[in-house]
């Protein structure tokens, strides 16, 4: 009845630009469009397909990791960014490194660890570019401790309409520095940045692992452990009810020394070698995830957590991206796709938090698992999304009955909270409420429409979300 | 742009006087269709269907537009949209006629196939042109069960969706690949103005549940709907019924 997902499109390859038509969507795997996607592997390229992209604009793709529909532009321009995937330059003694736009974390990760340096942020996939991690202004478990990407971020170049490339610091050219940190592509395409990393004594993490009973007990947990860990996070039940609701598993920890590490790790401290546990098949396996197979993934992932458990060695994949060890993992939700909601509301909205959490428990929408953490102060970034509070961050199936309504209604109590949502993610919302959850928007605007004004730049997304 | 839940922005209605493009467009209103164009011929149904939709928040424009005047279509549609994406376009225009007096005119005969399936085509180019730029939207074309197989109480309406059902049908698979979605919606008898006055058919249905039919079937990204859904199965059984046999069924 519905198409298949993975219906071959007709390519029309031209030769010489590799311009192709092509279906593209987010990692939510819902409402695609079709582009004209080209793959530069040279500067130049990148630079004439956006002068001549055509009346519908252009937008830059990494790895397609954005939930939604950021990184797509339905009958315009999409380049790929990924094969400009070379790290330029190391400054092993200062830990800085400068890397081209589609240079993935991942790869960051296995060039830079073994030399004692780690990204300075990462999200729960290493499958990030850093265009995209600047394009999104990303954060991690260390938001509290380290702020987002963007904050290591010493310089970029910026290739604008004009199909200039312009180097821009916080320093020199702050406004349109801050305006591309978590811009979403708009303001143009990151061409390479400068990246200040983290100096570790190895590749493994301390971590400390142990379960709070219900949803005040995590709170408590969290704010208490701000200051004694870098890395903080909770994986908390949204499915139980009653007294179990909010149970959670806190892993909090920081890297491992070298004396802390067992003997046998000690001869290789700093290697990076990630899990991979397979790829999801592509089969169909709609309705495999919901609110009964829900609940007992919930219960046994819970009861699987030791009450408290400290001085766990583990790897920075384990660690970090426990996701990215099941290649496609988006796949499970079947054709239908997911989507992911996550916003923030200040210290002091922990009643809207907990009415959250309970209106989705009532509602029985299949969140498996969901992300609690403790922002620490945003920045400058125009539509950076960190900002001092707790953020939720939620996995639903598109086909679950009444979503729309229940996700209206709870963007209501965020706003309501002076919280907001972050665009990584969104692929739903209101464009309504942005403006008054992204104060700086209409500057944002304004600044595009200066450097911009022909919107050259231009994405699904921004077409609805009026950005 | 659709968002991921399937709720388009923006919605062209063709035969915006409709009683199932209108229970269609209250239900997109009421959650993330503030634009809303409505095309049709000036009357005063359209003019209140217009100013409907805009008490529940949508922004209303009326668009003079005949189904008949194919000589206007591409001009009249393409200044649509060139204000900006049309997520959803539902083709809604459509005549009934009245069989026995048809069949003694031929001119109003030729008439209800002009509407319902030249119409039907040249605007549906048109549409599918602009859709295909867009690389993304859906086009929802109301046919009929009755296109599934004529009848001869109705064989001149019912030969006009027919045409007009494969049309869509071809139009679709063309688009396959574009981002386009097309999809034929087939009502059995819809209690509507159209029908007023009539003896009610078994199954029939209302727009109400049509619209929801149309919304369901826009989410799932189907091809064809059928409303009620025990159609498919009616319709399919039907079609293989020998002709002796169709021909003295009561209907």
């Amino acid at each position: 009845m519905r198409d298949v997902r993975n219906v071959a499109v007709p390519q029309e390859i031209s030769p010489g630009t590799g311009l192709h038509q092509e279906r593209l969507y987010g990692w939510g795997m819902t409402s695609p469009s079709v582009a004209e996607v080209a793959d530069p592997t040279a500067l130049e390229q990148l630079s004439e397909l956006v002068v001549g992209a055509g009346p519908r604009g252009v937008i830059a793709r990494g790895l397609g990791r954005s939930y939604g529909d950021p990184a797509q532009n339905g009958g315009g321009r999409v380049v790929r960014t990924t094969s400009l995937n070379k790290i330029l330059n190391i400054d092993i003694e200062r830990g800085i490194v400068v890397a081209q736009a589609g240079v993935s974390l991942h790869q960051l990760m296995g060039t830079m660890l073994p030399l004692g340096w780690f990204v300075p942020v990462t999200p729960g996939t290493r499958y990030v570019t850093v265009g995209g991690a600047i394009g999104a202004d990303i954060h991690g478990k260390n938001h509290h401790s380290a702020g987002s990407f963007t904050q290591h971020v010493l310089a970029m170049d910026l290739l604008g309409a004009d199909g200039q490339i312009r180097t821009l610091t916080p320093d020199t050219e702050p406004e349109l520095f801050w305006a591309t940190a978590g811009g979403m592509g708009l303001t143009g395409i990151v061409t390479q940045a400068t990246i200040a990393f983290k100096k570790v004594e190895t590749a493994r993490i301390k971590a400390d692992i142990w379960r709070a009973p219900d949803l005040d007990g995590v709170m408590a947990e969290l704010a208490a452990t701000d200051d004694k860990y870098p890395y903080t996070v909770a994986w908390i039940d949204c499915l139980s009810t009653g007294k179990n609701l909010g149970r959670s598993v806190l892993t909090c920890g920081d890297f491992a020394k070298l004396d802390e590490l067992p003997a046998k790790v000690r001869r290789e401290p700093r290697k990076f070698a990630p899990l991979s546990l397979g790829t999801v098949p592509p089969v169909p396996v709609s309705g495999l995830l919901n609110k009964m197979t829900g609940r007992v993934f919930n219960e046994m992932w819970f009861r699987k957590a030791p009450l408290r458990k400290e001085g766990v060695i583990q790897g920075v994949g384990a660690f970090f991206h426990p996701l990215d060890g099941i290649m496609e993992w988006n796949r499970v939700y079947g054709p239908a796709g997911f989507l992911q909601w996550q916003f923030v509301v200040p210290f002091g909205a922990e009643d809207t938090l907990r009415q959250i959490v309970e209106r989705i428990s009532a509602h029985g929408a299949p969140a498996a698992l969901t992300v609690l953490k403790r922002f620490g102060a945003g920045n400058s970034g125009y539509l950076s999304f960190p900002t001092r509070g707790w953020t939720l961050a939620l996995d639903f199936p598109t086909n679950t009955p009444g979503l729309a309504q229940l996700l209206d209604g709870l963007d209501e109590k965020v706003l309501e909270a002076g919280g907001r949502l972050y665009l990584a993610k969104d692929s739903r919302m209101r464009p309504e409420l942005l403006d008054e959850m992204y104060p700086r928007l209409e500057a944002f605007r304004k600044l595009r429409a200066e450097i911009d004004p022909h919107q050259v730049f231009m994405s699904d997304q921004a077409r609805r979300l009026h950005l | 742009m659709k968002d991921s839940l399937g709720a388009a922005q923006s919605l062209l209605v063709l035969g915006g006087s409709s009683d199932i493009a209108m229970a269609t467009a209250r239900k997109m209103a009421a959650l993330r269709t503030k634009k809303i164009y409505l095309a049709g011929r000036t009357s005063r149904q359209l003019e209140d269907n217009a100013a409907e939709l805009r008490q529940l928040g949508a922004t209303v424009e009326v668009v003079p537009f005949d189904a008949a005047a194919t000589e206007d279509h591409d001009k009249v549609l393409s200044q649509v949209f060139a204000n900006g994406d049309v997520d959803v376009v539902l083709m809604a225009f459509g005549v009934l006629g009245d069989q026995a007096e048809d069949e003694k005119d031929p001119a109003r005969a030729a008439a209800v196939a002009h509407v319902n399936y030249t119409g039907a085509v040249s605007s549906g180019i048109v549409v599918a042109q602009a859709l295909k730029k867009q690389g993304h939207g859906a086009l929802v074309v109301l046919s009929s069960v009755a296109a599934e197989r004529a009848r001869k109480a109705n064989f001149i309406y019912g030969s006009s969706k027919a045409g007009l059902d494969a049309f869509a049908q071809g139009l679709g698979d063309s688009l396959v690949g574009t981002g386009v979605h097309v999809m034929v919606v087939r009502p059995g008898f819809v209690d509507t103005k159209m029908t007023k006055g009539m003896e009610k058919a078994p199954l029939s249905t209302t727009p109400e549940a049509v619209a929801d039919a149309i919304l369901t079937g826009l989410r799932r990204g189907s091809h064809t709907v059928w409303a009620p859904g025990a159609f498919r199965y009616v319709m399919s059984g039907l079609r293989h019924v020998p002709r002796p046999i169709f021909r003295k069924l009561p209907m």
